[in-house]
């Protein structure tokens, strides 16, 4: 079998091939770290697809002696549709029919990835070139193999579709010319296509699994088992800041089919031979708890964090002018307060892990946007070798933040080493909004100083509990547009667990900020959509290289939304709120149509303008923009949680309200024609929603909403700032 | 313990469980017919919904000593090669973003839609009230119930 390899490595090259010993080319690649000028030590591609190791490729494509084109990709799929869209850009510059692309999920003994995280709206924005020119490589040693086989100049020969064509009108199939191919030498300096070429990019393609998703085929962690396996449903702490004292067990292992009671720092697990009977197994147990510090109450964090507000005590993130001058001097200044509660992320799949801890290997399998850290974790956790351990992802039932955090795979790991047995633990409902790495609560202040009818500075004051905003975010809109501008923040530390949420830091940030805006221009009595384009004339040109968004992309959002939207020219009846915001490199601009029924406002459409370059496959995007905007108007309409003594008081949907498709807008979608390298939309449409709701709300009812959820606080007469 | 029979997708299956099993988990854990899914436990999320004797149930709240002997359909069973209109219209309309809620979605939407043969947006949303879509693909599902009607007609 040795003599059929014939690797070739090229010093600057990512891409490594292949001949497969049952025939067809593989090709090894790695995402995300394409072309690293320094060389990389050689090393060995499998000659078999069941011996893919993504250690020192992190993706690879398989050419067929048939033509048929399979893609290995272990890049997370929370349901962003990347598995859909990163393949079609291997397949653009391949020049491949789509028909003939098959999608497949990462290998079982996955270890040390390389880079794959789903978080933040990038994978599309990073894959972007690296796959683009995978593709491209991949076609160019087709035709050059082909041309060889003519013994012509491969500057004659075309592709289309998968066949090599010669200027003598001679064809060959990809399938045909693997072998040859694999053989040559990676070649360098490859062209892409021009974006009017394109003939897969730009194109509605339908979901990957969406044929598994409709027949009820295993794909989740949730679905996950294997023989030998035990369920495991754990008792945590009932309270954030509560400590295990002791337990009783005894009615516990009295269940049938309860195989074992493992305690694990202040959890306790209960090992059954199926769900249901661990979890009943759990009910069962009586534990006592204590607490050494005072619990926590939502109504103590809104005065600890009011207080932070209009204390002195600070981390100034930016600071342009002189803001305090700009104060003084004002002929009028404006604050405002805006309040939001914690969020838990209630994923449709609850959080879940399988781990099979043995003395020779670490074994994970489960939904996990971090598969990388959550191994580094367990092998810390576990003091092992980090080589021992390998995660294997499933489809994931939702993620929104939730499963960056590892917590519940390190549950597994802990409780199979205890147990000396493969373990599957499965959350109720109840376990994971109760045990959640919640959005924190957070509350701006936002102040803006008047003169002579402009606004001449602008201070952005964040209080939040643990840590919310940072690194590039005080340099969105307005950062840039008003001269004397600071961005200050404060935290509370608390032991209720917080984390990123969807569209981490600028989910609220943008409800404050487009609010603020809005009644800003009704102070100042000019017309809102002006005031936002005044104020981005002022960030054109400039040489602030910190300025994260482009005010002429974020112009041509607006002036879209005004035309799409028919701002202004509604029906009577219907009342409208605009929002425009950047966020995930991503432009956006909102107008939400409001009506009364029965004076309730009731959200019935959002028109949505989006800039996010150029868009991969329309299908999936605007399926992502609907999600993202109608996700905003729900949290924004409902979203409320809170803790008494450190207990989460909603733990299941009977309290806890998610919008439902009765509640639900219709999104009206435009994209901006662009040429730009494509940004990611799993985020950026859910900020600017709540703004724009709730300026619909203030044109409908005349109040202005300074806190979410509205629901709560849409009958009350908000005070003012 | 007590050894129940149900009949699931027109097949006999017998299962030994304590009677208050709930038959998302006999589905789930002892049949292996995983499509089915866990979303929330007390029929509030719908990700669990077949359908009994032809009407959608939330296989949550069943136990399975309450189902012998009566009609059960999973979404495995909706249609032996994924040819159910509601199936179809989930496809056409690329429907799912995660998936996970989505075999409760169609078989509540295939339920209804036996009701109700041609109904209007607002009997849709009524109808679909019951089953949260976490990744709110609600505008699709909304559009896949009409493809689907459109399809049985």
């Amino acid at each position: 079998m040795k003599d059929n390899v014939s690797p070739s490595f090229s010093r600057r090259s990512f891409i490594k091939t292949s001949a497969l010993a049952g025939g067809g080319m593989l090709i090894g690649f790695n995402l995300f770290q394409a072309c690293k000028p320094e060389a990389k030590p050689p090393v060995d591609i499998p000659i078999d697809i069941s011996q893919l190791n993504f250690n020192d490729f992190n993706a690879f494509i398989k050419i067929a002696d048939n033509g048929m084109v399979t893609i290995f990709s272990p890049n997370p799929e929370i349901g962003q549709g990347v598995k859909t869209s990163m393949p079609m850009l291997i397949a653009e510059e391949l020049d491949v029919s789509w028909d003939n692309v098959h999608v497949a999920q990462g290998a079982l003994d996955t270890k040390n990835f390389t880079r794959q995280v789903a978080g933040g709206s990038q994978s599309l924005r990073q894959g972007w070139e690296p796959l683009r020119q995978t593709g491209a490589t991949a076609r160019q040693m087709l035709i050059n193999a082909a041309a060889a086989k003519w013994g012509v100049d491969a500057s004659e020969c075309k592709t289309e579709n998968g066949v090599i064509i010669n200027a003598n009108g001679d064809k060959l199939g990809y399938g045909d010319v693997v072998k040859e191919a694999a053989a040559l030498e990676v070649p360098e300096n490859i062209t892409l296509k021009n974006p009017k070429d394109f003939k897969i990019i730009g194109k509605n393609i339908s979901n990957v699994d969406v044929d598994k998703i409709i027949t009820g085929q295993s794909l989740y962690g949730m679905d996950y088992k294997e023989e030998g396996m035990v369920y495991a449903s754990v008792l945590r702490p009932p309270a954030f800041g509560k400590k295990l004292v002791d337990f009783d067990d005894a009615e516990t292992r009295a269940i049938s089919g309860v195989h074992d009671v493992v305690k694990f720092g202040d959890k306790i697990a209960v090992l059954a031979k199926d769900t249901w009977t661990a979890m009943k197994g759990k009910k069962a147990l009586n534990a006592n708890w204590t607490s050494d510090s005072k619990l926590e109450n939502t109504e103590d964090h809104d005065k600890i964090l009011m207080n932070l507000l209009n204390g002195k005590e600070f981390n100034t993130l930016r600071a342009d002018g002189n803001v305090k001058k700009a104060f003084a001097q004002a002929d009028q200044v404006i604050e405002r307060t805006y309040e939001s509660p914690f969020l838990p992320h209630n994923c449709m799949e609850p959080m879940n892990f399988f781990a099979d801890v043995t003395p020779e290997k670490i074994r994970l399998v489960g939904p996990i946007q971090t598969p990388a850290g959550t191994a580094r974790r367990v092998a810390n956790l576990l003091e092992r070798d980090p080589e021992d351990v390998s995660v294997e992802m499933t489809r994931m039932g939702g993620g929104f933040g939730r499963r960056l955090y590892g917590d519940f795979a390190l549950e597994a790991a802990e409780i199979s080493k205890i147990a000396q047995k493969p373990v599957k633990v499965v959350y109720s409902r109840e376990d994971d909004m109760s045990a959640g790495i919640y959005r924190p609560a957070i509350k701006y202040k936002i102040s803006a100083s008047i003169k002579d009818g402009k606004i001449s500075g602008y201070h952005l004051k964040e209080a939040s509990v643990n840590s919310n905003m940072y690194g590039l975010i005080p340099n969105f809109f307005p950062a840039g547009a008003i001269e004397n501008y600071q961005v200050d923040v404060a935290n509370y530390n608390s032991k209720i667990t917080t984390g990123a949420w969807r569209a981490p830091y600028t989910n609220f940030l943008s409800f404050a900020e487009q609010s603020f805006f809005d009644e800003l221009a009704e102070i100042l009595e000019i017309d809102r959509i002006q005031l936002r384009l005044d104020l981005l004339q002022k960030v054109k040109g400039t040489t602030d290289e910190r300025i994260q968004y482009s005010p002429e992309r974020l112009e041509k959002v607006i002036k879209v939304a005004v035309d799409k939207s028919g701002w202004g020219k509604t029906k009577e009846g219907t009342y409208q709120g605009f929002s425009a915001y950047y966020c995930h490199n991503t432009h956006v601009a909102e107008v939400a149509d409001v009506v009364l029924e029965n004076d309730i406002p009731v959200v019935k459409k959002v028109t949505c303008v989006v800039d996010c370059g150029i868009v991969v496959n329309p299908l999936g995007a605007k399926n992502q923009i609907e999600g993202g905007v109608i996700d905003g108007v729900g949290h924004a309409m409902y979203g409320d949680f809170s803790f008494k003594d450190g207990v989460p008081q909603d733990k299941n949907f009977n309290t806890y309200r998610l919008i439902r498709i009765n509640e639900t807008p219709v999104v009206e979608t435009h994209f901006i024609e662009s040429d730009i390298a494509p940004t990611g939309l799993g985020e950026p449409t859910l900020p600017p929603a709540g703004a724009a709701v709730a300026n619909a709300i203030k044109a409908a009812k005349g109040i202005r909403l300074y806190k979410q959820p509205f629901i709560k606080n849409m009958n009350s007469k908000a005070p003012l700032g | 313990m007590p050894v129940y029979n149900l009949k699931i997708n027109g097949q006999s299956h017998s299962v030994e469980a304590d009677q208050d099993t709930p038959l998302l988990w006999i589905l789930r854990d002892h049949l292996n017919m995983v499509g089915t899914k866990f979303g929330c436990g007390i029929g509030q999320c719908g990700a669990c919904t077949i359908h009994v004797d032809g009407s959608a149930n939330r296989s949550c709240l069943l136990q399975v000593s309450m189902v012998e002997n009566m009609e059960i359909t999973t979404i495995e069973g909706l249609s032996e090669d994924a040819s159910h209109p509601v199936q179809q219209a989930w496809k056409e309309v690329d429907v799912p973003q995660c998936g996970y809620c989505q075999a409760g979605q169609m078989m509540s939407a295939a339920a209804f839609l036996q009701q109700n043969a041609n109904p209007n947006k607002s009997e849709i949303r009524d109808a679909m009230s019951g089953n949260i879509c976490r990744c709110a693909s609600y505008n699709r599902i909304e559009e896949a119930v009409e493809v689907a009607a459109s399809k049985m007609s």
